[in-house]
């Protein structure tokens, strides 16, 4: 007889799991909180600070129940690899949208819709304490994002959705520095770029956001999303678009937003970069530190998510976003509801 | 065809989308509730069996009914001195609503009397908050709603589809309450609007 299982998660910090007979023994502080027999658990997945006895973690790869480790904001960290686990019927539903056209579209206007919304709102919170001519240029540029969204209900590809996304992208980067108040001279960004960064602001941005798209990984993985299949950015080999797909709605809400900060405080200064020949800037180890310290920070910090109205810690967007869209995925849902910020 | 889990039918019957939530989505969350259910069966689960007044008692009895379509795990069955087995199911809080728990008993019973060739006309359920015992009688009505609870969850499992929340008082007892959103609208609430074009919150 073949029984369907459970996955579990543990959330609270200083559990101790360990396996007794053949059940995983839950304890925190010391004392006995549960047991979970083990025939009911297809994976276990931790946030944290929760320790698994080797014995566990030995019965767990013997019946290839696999192990994920998360911190505890559920940034993905490892997982003890075994082989599929997760909802399969989830799975298959994602890559059956990810081929059909019509809903890949619906997708990904949602997602655009939640960037430049939240875009938006950046820059006219930046306003409302800029100076001199910047709140207007800012406002302008607000504007101009306003008319890409109401183009993108007219976007009949996803290749449009992706013009008029970058269409946005390039109102939004033009006044990006006149949110900036400190070391103007310094932090000045003529254009975004990766590989390597070539100015400051390049630089910390790409790092901000290579911490918020594992965090986005690991949601897909801890939902039991494919990383890898996304719908507003195109499938392309070892890239996870879905996480970048869930990542556009946090990028100036999370990232942006906390380097604007660190370096309107001062806290991030011209000396925490190396500038190399040739027009290339890193980031110092201390400001990494700082900036990590930062965003773990501003994980924690409550948000009333507009559609579910409940108060979630900022870190955990990304994971009920990717079980919003998971309900839509299997049909629970009409359409994925992208996270806007207030 | 495969048989239904016994523990799916006490949870079609409390909620059919928390069932589905559980048997489909395959997603399980602990909280206070099912950890100290957890608890309480674990010493109604440790196995094996012992003697009192003459009534021997098993423990996590594996249970079958190829008739019915139905498997699981019985916490306790109390064989009395003639023969005859009664079901006993180890509840940490209060009476569940929809009779969640007596269909569960019933569905134990049934399997029961496949195994032993008897009938058995009641079974009990143990409320350890209460340290309460009382009697469940299998009337023809409750027999019906467990098979009927059983067409209900292989047609869940057939459409693997979650059904709409409950969204009652139910919720607030449920360990799934996160991964469900009951309370979260299915379609989008006034005043979300991601294509809003509106200029200031």
């Amino acid at each position: 007889m073949r029984t369907l299982l459970n996955t579990l998660y543990i959330q609270t910090q200083g559990t101790y799991l360990h396996l007794d007979t053949d059940n995983i023994r839950v304890e925190v502080e010391r004392e006995h909180k549960a047991m979970i027999p083990l025939h009911h658990v297809e994976s276990v997945v931790v946030f944290g600070n929760v320790l698994l006895s080797p014995f566990l973690i030995h019965r767990l790869a013997r019946e290839h129940k696999p192990v994920t480790w998360l911190t505890e904001y559920g940034r993905f960290m490892a997982r003890a690899e075994t082989p599929v686990s997760g909802n399969v019927l989830l799975r298959v539903a994602q890559h059956g949208c990810a081929c059909d056209g019509a809903r890949t579209l619906a997708v990904a206007r949602f997602i655009a819709a939640g960037k430049l919304q939240n875009q938006k709102t950046t820059l006219l919170r930046s306003a409302r304490e800029a100076l001199g001519d910047d709140p207007e240029l800012l406002r302008q540029a607000a504007r101009d994002i306003n008319g890409q969204i109401g183009c993108l209900p007219l976007a009949k590809t996803v290749d449009e959705v992706r013009g008029i996304e970058g269409t946005a992208a390039r109102a939004y980067w033009e006044v990006f520095p006149l949110m900036l108040r400190a070391n103007r001279d310094f932090f000045w960004l003529t254009e975004r770029t990766r590989r390597p960064a070539r100015d400051a602001i390049n630089a910390t941005l790409n790092f901000a956001y290579t911490v918020l798209a594992n965090d986005c990984a690991s949601a897909c993985q801890a939902v039991g999303l494919d990383p890898q299949v996304g719908f507003l950015h195109a499938l392309r080999p070892g890239r996870s678009s879905l996480a970048l797909d869930l990542m556009e709605e946090l990028r100036a809400v999370v990232a942006d937003r906390a380097i604007i900060t660190l370096i309107n405080r001062q806290q991030l200064t011209p000396r925490d970069f190396v500038l190399h020949e040739g027009n290339t800037v890193t980031i110092k180890d201390e400001a990494r530190k700082l900036i990590l310290t930062h965003l773990t920070e501003r994980r924690k910090e409550e948000v009333t998510h507009p559609l579910t109205a409940r108060k979630t810690p900022l870190g955990l967007v990304p994971h009920v976003q990717a079980r919003l869209l998971a309900q839509h995925l299997r049909g629970d849902r009409a359409h994925y509801p992208p996270y806007l910020h207030r | 065809m495969e048989e239904v889990m016994l523990s799916a039918l006490q949870h079609f019957v409390f909620c059919p989308r928390q069932c589905a939530l559980i048997h489909v989505e395959q997603v399980w969350a602990e909280n206070e509730f099912t950890a100290r259910g957890q608890q309480h069966h674990d010493r109604a689960h440790g196995g094996g069996t012992e003697e009192r007044g003459g009534v021997r008692t098993l423990r996590a009895l594996p249970l079958v009914s190829r008739q019915h379509g139905l498997a699981g795990v019985a916490d306790v069955v109390e064989v009395l001195p003639g023969g005859s087995p009664r079901p006993v199911e180890y509840k940490s809080g209060r009476a569940r609503p929809r009779l969640a728990d007596e269909v569960q008993l019933c569905a134990q019973a049934l399997c029961l009397e496949e195994m032993f060739g008897v009938s058995i006309p009641e079974g009990f359920i143990y409320h350890a908050a209460s340290h309460k015992r009382r009697v469940v009688a299998f009337t023809p009505a409750l027999r019906q709603a467990v098979l009927e609870a059983r067409d209900g969850v292989r047609e869940l499992l057939r459409r693997q589809t979650l059904p709409p929340p409950a969204a009652d008082d139910r919720c607030l007892q449920c360990s799934l309450l996160d991964l469900c959103e009951p309370f979260a609208a299915r379609e989008f609430p006034r005043g979300f609007d991601p294509f809003s074009t509106a200029l200031e919150e």
